[in-house]
């Protein structure tokens, strides 16, 4: 038996599929993977990530290491409550993991990192903190519970009362506001409009009926994958890791460079890095016919050399195989993947390839 | 538990077979190998006239989690494929033992259908591979 969410007990009694998720005993679908997918992008789904990880900073020193810590720059946020992405840097300048975090106020921030790097994280936190006056506490007493989708936003006004209501009705996208028992982030996972709710444990299961009964279907981690995946988002662990740093997995766009003067760890490796020129990106890939892209699968580029499919799977939305992949720079518009024998041929796309229940694929594909 | 109906025979490799009179059987996946493998998303059935070996690989079903071999339980020739798998994959998650058909195949040898298992002897084998 492995670790269990509050949700647990709910999840067997809506007949989950149970499977281990590092370390987790979680769902992997109730029923069928690919309805729960349309279910997000046509109505409402909720996801019980309550494995993930909830980091308090606190204290005076909170911005300066946050600064220090992340590849991203804390000093952006201008206004209370708002968020951002950011990899978490080794000093070679992979990745340790990618995270969200909230800007609550002058001496409290709030990080969401990975179930499956929850360990490695506290320590490396921990053991930078030790430099600065602030306080780090892991909140494993409390549950989270994502809901997405186009009807998400009105469906959990729906079950909550006016006090937290009043405040979503002021939330912009990817800000949160902490109000009574609920710290509610207007962020997610699936290109959806929706929330991320973390509350008390004690709290979960009342609050996952009470949306099931307005029509939010529970989701698993089977779907959670695709709808990421169409929606451009990386996973850790598969996109990049401690080995492959952001230049090289398309996220240069969360590294602020600016100031020239902070220095974030993994900053210099990275700099010599962008000096020298990566010879690898990670790019959108579609299938050109029928067949399912899997991770591993090897990427061929004419005249070019070859790639990696680090996440791959089948997009619901379109009806057609995607990926992301890793691939030499050179790479064009095209290449071709090894199927299981089969060289077959691909197109080369900019991600995202859904956003709000939209494809943004190409017309001629 | 899933569902194992005791007119069929069944392989290892999660096939079931349906014997008819006419020296044909027909094939597809059962209901444990397609909750399994989850939704599908593709099916790749054999050409007509293949020649099939038994335990060869001569089709594929993909889900969005996994790709996976079938495997003829027979030696013997396709005389039909199900078509219909190509636009609607899911028959095989919803209609496994029907609709969800993979092949119909022209019997080489009858004697090919003593290796397989009956009924209770498949739900044996389950429930063998699940400890």
């Amino acid at each position: 038996m492995g670790n269990r969410t509050p949700l647990y007990d709910a999840h067997v009694e809506m007949a989950a599929k149970i499977v281990d998720f590092a370390g987790w005993d979680m769902p992997i679908n109730y029923g069928s993977q690919i309805e729960e997918h349309h279910q997000v992008r046509e109505d409402a789904g909720m996801f019980d990530v309550s494995h993930m990880t909830v980091v308090d900073l606190n204290g005076p020193d909170v911005v300066v290491f946050l600064r220090k810590l992340l590849a991203n720059d804390v000093a952006r946020l201008k206004q209370e409550g708002k968020a951002i992405y950011s990899c978490m840097l080794n000093p070679e300048g992979g990745v340790i993991d990618d995270l969200i975090v909230y800007y609550m106020n002058a001496k409290w921030f709030r990080m969401v990192v990975n179930s499956s790097t929850r360990e490695k994280d506290i320590a490396w936190i921990n053991q930078q903190a030790a430099f600065f006056d602030v306080h780090v506490s892991e909140r494993t007493e409390l549950a989270m519970i994502a809901v997405q989708g186009p009807n998400a936003i009105e469906k959990v006004k729906q079950v909550m009362d006016d006090p937290v209501t009043e405040a979503l009705n002021e939330l912009g996208v990817f800000f949160a506001v902490d109000v009574g028992d609920f710290f509610i982030g207007r962020t997610g996972y699936t290109g959806e409009d929706g929330y991320e709710i973390i509350l008390p444990e004690a709290m979960a299961e009342k609050l996952w009926f009470e949306l099931s009964e307005v029509g939010v279907e529970p989701i698993g981690l089977g779907a959670r994958d695709t709808l990421r995946l169409e929606a451009g988002m990386n996973l850790y662990g598969a996109d990049m890791d401690e080995t492959i740093g952001p230049l090289e997995s398309g996220l240069s766009w969360t590294v602020a460079w600016e100031p020239a003067d902070r220095d974030f760890i993994g900053r210099e490796s990275l700099e010599v890095l962008r000096e020298a020129k990566p010879t690898q990106k990670l790019v959108g890939l579609v299938l050109q016919g029928k067949g399912v892209f899997r991770n591993h699968q090897k990427v061929v580029v004419a005249g070019v050399g070859e790639g990696e499919i680090t996440s791959g799977s089948f997009s619901p939305t379109l009806d057609k195989a995607i990926a992301f992949a890793r691939v030499p720079v050179g790479t064009e518009a095209e290449c071709s993947v090894d199927m299981r024998g089969r060289l077959l041929p691909a197109r080369v796309v900019k991600v995202p390839f859904v956003r709000n229940g939209k494809s943004c694929l190409p017309e001629d594909i | 538990m899933s569902e194992i109906p005791g007119e069929l025979k069944y392989s290892k490799s999660h096939e079931w077979v349906q014997i008819n009179d006419d020296g044909t059987v027909l094939v597809g996946i059962t209901e444990h190998a397609q909750d399994l493998l989850g939704d599908m998303v593709y099916v790749e059935v054999p050409e007509v006239d293949h020649e099939v070996e038994v335990e060869e690989a001569c089709a594929v079903v993909e889900s969005v989690k996994a790709a996976s071999d079938i495997y003829s339980p027979v030696s013997g020739i396709v005389t039909e494929s199900n078509e219909a798998l190509t636009d609607s994959p899911e028959l095989v998650n919803s209609d496994p033992f029907g609709e969800g058909w993979i092949m119909r195949i022209k019997l080489a040898d009858r004697a090919d259908l003593d290796a397989l298992m009956d009924a209770a002897a498949y739900a044996e084998h389950i429930e063998s591979e699940d400890h």
